[in-house]
């Protein structure tokens, strides 16, 4: 009888103690959490502040190489096994809301101190708003320059960039003019799209018109960009040459192969790391010229935001987790971290950033930046933006030919949602009309 | 009534072994039907709909196609030449593994070869070996300026060769690394097939004055027919899905120069998360080996009669 009774309350003891357990369980929260690349390693000592701060959650940060990165949300989506909140590149965005896996985040930001629209390049903001809605928030900010060589500029007789498309056409022919057989005023990497789609935005082209319904390409103002663009091919002021044909770009450009090159943030550190200490003096970065001079000069809002996943149990700390990320004071020390040029306005102000030389392009590059067209389909019209150009540069295809194939592979592509947005619009008319009966 | 009897035991024992027989086969018919027939008809069917990424976020955004997939591939640039790669692949990679192969085994079978089970192992290393790490160890040898074959070109006077950067060098590339792969797998088989030939035979030739090149056309080769026609089938199939390499090596490139069918499929299948654009490539896939392979075995019978 006894031995039965203690063994009883001995029961009831072990429950008693498995639902404290349980409790205490709940109450910890795990936040999961992907990041690409670089980003991904070097989060992970920002994030253990933010568990410091919210003693009862704890972040998973995962690491995904960029390369997999489009391939494995995609793929987590479609099994059900998303993270709560992810960066994602801002270009990715309108893919992974067309397929409704991510939260609008438009009450967040109205309750939010940290997160507002005017403290974020407005550029930048613009890419994660989809419909008037908000998907995403702006972490690091990316975006294309000039870096050139100032020694070779002046040579060639001027004192600094120029800022319009026919002024640096006449720069770039007399530094050709002076450069050897195998030097060359400008590398644009023939396997890139940003160059075309960025001269184009410059030149007043859509990329995409109707809504995002058909391609633009064969229109005057995006034909005059890429006439432009490929003209440099043709008239031998640019190599015609991939990023995988030229082993060593720092190599080259300190070589003097090519004066000038449109890229990114990156590579700043890289050009500090890279060349050797006697060029550190001659080279510069200014922001891209445009057609019809400065303002005109217009370059793409890249970079990345973060998102919050629907299935998500804990949205409410995956907010927290966005908001301490977007701090100017976090941001200031990512870009520390990583290089990566913060989204927030506010963080500019370090000293180590407004003193840069090379970031001054940036920031001023930045007030004048332009999302590329945000249609889910924009990655893949990406690879047809590069066949087309290819075609161009290296197989000599004419510009009407290679525009119009263009814009019927668009098309095409687009064919799928010309379908969903005219059915969408079907039923709100229907609805609409049911009402009006009413 | 004893008629009746009569048939009824007439058909039972009959009836049994029927069912008996059905039993025995019943798991290899299950599984295949399921990991066979089942995804085959499954694909079939994704194949004439234009399932993509807001099928994905909702099944109601799927329309049948038909045969627009199909119709829409045979005008695409990029299908063609994933085609034309494939079979080039295919028609030079297959036979210079097989002959590699036979090679081989001729050479590790002889009998003046010593140290055979050492040879065997070492040919036979690069098959076990994953191909992801013998793909990085074969971009150094590649490597237009510091890789060891263009070192050893350049001892002998020939100029370094872009080996992944050059249209027209990649698919060779790839086809070295491939026969440098498969061909270990094959020798076995091969080496099997080998001593297999009756002794006797080599020297009944021999007393009949046959050398050593027409014991090999008239003893070895005629013997060795049913091996060569399974290595045959097998390594064609097995190429014909040419992916791995190209994926690891050059991502398709330069200039879609390596990119395959298998590799297309999977870009369309799962970067642009065209799933029924895939299944079509993969059906077409599945249609080209089938008649392939069916020649190869009519050809076979062929020279057996």
């Amino acid at each position: 009888m006894l031995r039965r009774r203690t063994i009883r309350v001995i029961l009831v003891a072990c429950a008693l103690a498995a639902c404290n357990g349980a409790e205490a369980r709940e109450q910890r929260i795990t936040l999961r959490f992907w990041a690409m690349g670089a980003e991904g390693e070097n989060v992970q000592q920002l994030v253990r502040e933010f568990e410091h701060e919210h003693p009862n959650v704890s972040v998973r940060v995962q690491q995904i190489p960029w390369t997999a990165a489009h391939e494995k949300l995609l793929t987590a989506f479609v099994g059900n096994v998303t993270p709560d909140l992810a960066q994602l590149g801002n270009t990715w965005v309108p893919e992974l809301q067309a397929v409704d896996a991510i939260e609008p985040l438009d009450s967040y930001v109205a309750q939010s101190a940290v997160v507002k629209a005017s403290r974020v390049f407005p550029g930048i903001w613009d890419t994660n708003v989809l419909n008037d809605t908000l998907f995403a928030v702006p972490w690091y900010v990316d975006t294309r320059v000039l870096f050139y060589r100032k020694d070779i500029l002046a040579a060639a007789g001027y004192d600094s960039m120029p800022q319009s498309w026919p002024m640096w056409r006449e720069a770039m022919e007399a530094i050709k003019k002076k450069a050897g057989k195998r030097q060359w005023a400008i590398f644009l990497p023939t396997n890139e799209w940003m160059q075309p789609v960025v001269l184009g935005l410059q030149n007043g082209s859509p990329i995409l018109k109707d809504g995002g319904r058909y391609g633009a390409f064969e229109d005057p103002e995006f034909r005059g960009a890429y006439e432009f663009y490929v003209g440099l091919f043709r008239d031998g002021l640019a190599p015609i040459a991939g990023n995988n044909d030229i082993a060593n770009a720092y190599q080259e450009f300190a070589r003097g192969t090519f004066a000038m090159w449109i890229t990114g943030p990156w590579n700043i550190g890289e050009f500090e790391r890279r060349l050797p200490p006697a060029m550190q003096k001659s080279w510069a970065t200014a922001p891209l010229p445009g057609p019809s001079g400065a303002p005109s000069g217009v370059s793409n809002a890249g970079g990345s935001s973060l998102v919050i996943f629907k299935g998500t149990a804990h949205p409410k700390e995956s907010w927290e987790l966005i908001e301490f990320l977007s701090k100017p004071d976090i941001q200031r020390r990512f870009y520390h971290l990583t290089g990566d040029l913060p989204a927030q306005i506010d963080a500019w102000q370090d000293t180590s950033l407004a003193g840069n030389r090379y970031a001054a392009a940036f920031y001023t590059q930045l007030q004048r930046v332009r999302p590329t067209p945000k249609v889910p389909e924009w990655e893949f019209i990406t690879s047809k933006i590069i066949d087309a150009s290819e075609l161009s540069i290296r197989g000599g295809m004419s510009t009407d030919r290679a525009l119009a194939q263009l814009d019927a592979q668009v098309n095409r592509i687009l064919e799928k949602r010309r379908w969903i947005l005219a059915r969408a619009a079907h039923a709100q008319h229907d609805s609409a009309a049911t009402v009006r009966i009413r | 009534m004893s008629s009746a009897r009569a048939q009824i035991a007439a058909k039972t024992p009959e009836w049994r072994a029927g069912r008996a027989g059905w039993l025995f086969i019943a798991p290899a018919i299950t599984l295949i039907a399921v990991f066979f027939f089942l995804p085959v008809g499954a694909s079939l069917l994704l194949s004439i709909t234009d399932f993509d990424l807001y099928a994905v976020a909702n099944p109601s955004n799927v329309r049948i196609v038909g045969t627009r997939n199909y119709t829409d591939l045979l005008q695409n640039p990029t299908f063609w030449l994933a085609l034309k790669n494939t079979f080039y692949f295919a028609l030079v990679g297959g036979p210079l593994t097989v002959a590699t192969s036979l090679g081989a085994a001729l050479l590790v079978n002889a009998k003046a070869v010593r140290f055979k089970t050492f040879f065997r192992t070492v040919y036979f290393l690069p098959f076990v070996t994953t191909l992801v790490a013998v793909a990085i160890v074969w971009r150094y040898l590649y490597h237009p300026q510091y890789g060891f074959l263009n070192y050893a070109l350049g001892a002998v006077g020939i100029h370094p060769i872009d080996w992944l950067g050059d249209p027209r060098w990649a698919m060779p590339a790839i086809i070295l690394l491939a026969v440098w792969k498969n061909f270990g797998y094959n020798m076995l088989i091969f080496i099997a097939g080998l001593q297999s030939v009756p002794e006797d035979l080599y020297e009944a030739a021999a007393l009949d004055g046959a050398g050593a090149v027409r014991q090999f056309w008239h003893v070895t080769l005629p013997n060795l027919a049913p091996t060569f026609f399974f290595v045959g089938v097998v390594t064609m199939i097995g190429y014909f899905q040419l992916f791995a390499e190209p994926y690891v090596m050059t991502a398709g490139g330069p200039l879609g120069a390596t990119t395959s069918l298998v590799l297309f499929m999977y870009e369309e299948g799962f970067r642009w998360w065209r799933l029924g654009v895939a299944a079509s490539i993969a059906f077409l896939l599945f249609l080209i080996i089938l008649v392939w392979t069916a020649i190869q075995l009519r050809l076979e019978r062929r020279l057996a009669a």
